[in-house]
């Protein structure tokens, strides 16, 4: 299962429904607004989303953790819209008879989420200003 | 022939908008970025981005149909 929505994020166990019993490890991923980034102090984030291809391409990475890391169960899920300080901006659960298959698929889910999830995440700093992270476009005096 | 294009983040501030409805001799996804280069200074390479047709990433060879939705897709900052 994969969720994109503005509200609040289920608790990891919401996500993956429970009483599973042949399933003894669970790890969970929580991604929360950090209080800075690259040396500026941050104090809220503003995630925006391509709602319809974010989906599919959610559902299309949960799809294929659970084809690579068979018998891992695995969901995610991700927040749009504005979100405070220490708030989960997104969620992943695997949970598999042992634990080497959780973690690996876990990981892999969040990996694959932070390429190529369309959703870009703009951060308002403490000092008024706010801007795109790592948009990739072409800013007078960059120097890089 | 008639196309939607959506932007978003950074490509939206750039284009000053979210989305247009556009018309004009490009076949490909890759013809129709660089047709729209030549209405706004978008500020981004094709190499920083991927385009979506009708909410499918997509290769930049893809032929567009009339009345596709497509999305040309800044560098994600998700997770």
């Amino acid at each position: 299962m994969f969720l994109l929505q503005s509200e609040p994020l289920p608790a990891a166990g919401d996500l993956l429904p429970a009483g599973d019993h042949a399933c003894g490890g669970v790890v969970v991923f929580e991604g929360r607004v950090r209080d800075h980034h690259e040396g500026r102090a941050v104090v809220a984030l503003e995630y925006e989303a391509y709602e319809e291809l974010a989906r599919r391409e959610g559902e299309r990475i949960v799809a294929e953790a659970r084809a690579r890391f068979a018998p891992a169960r695995v969901a995610a899920a991700h927040r749009h819209g504005r979100l405070e300080l220490g708030e989960a901006a997104v969620v992943v659960v695997a949970a598999s008879p042992h634990r080497h298959e959780a973690f690996a698929a876990c990981r892999w889910v969040i990996d694959r989420i932070k390429d190529s999830l369309p959703v870009w995440k703009r951060e308002h700093y403490a000092d008024g200003t706010s801007a795109w992270v790592a948009c990739g476009c072409h800013h007078e005096g960059d120097t890089r | 022939m008639k196309v939607t294009v959506r932007y978003f983040a950074a490509l939206r501030d750039a284009a000053g908008t979210a989305r247009e409805d556009v018309e004009g001799p490009f076949v490909t996804a890759a013809d129709l970025w660089a047709w729209l280069g030549s209405r706004h200074v978008l500020g981004m390479a094709s190499e920083s981005l991927r385009v979506s047709v009708n909410a499918a990433y997509v290769p930049w060879t893809t032929a567009l149909a009339a009345g596709d939705e497509v999305a040309f897709i800044p560098p994600v900052s998700g997770g």
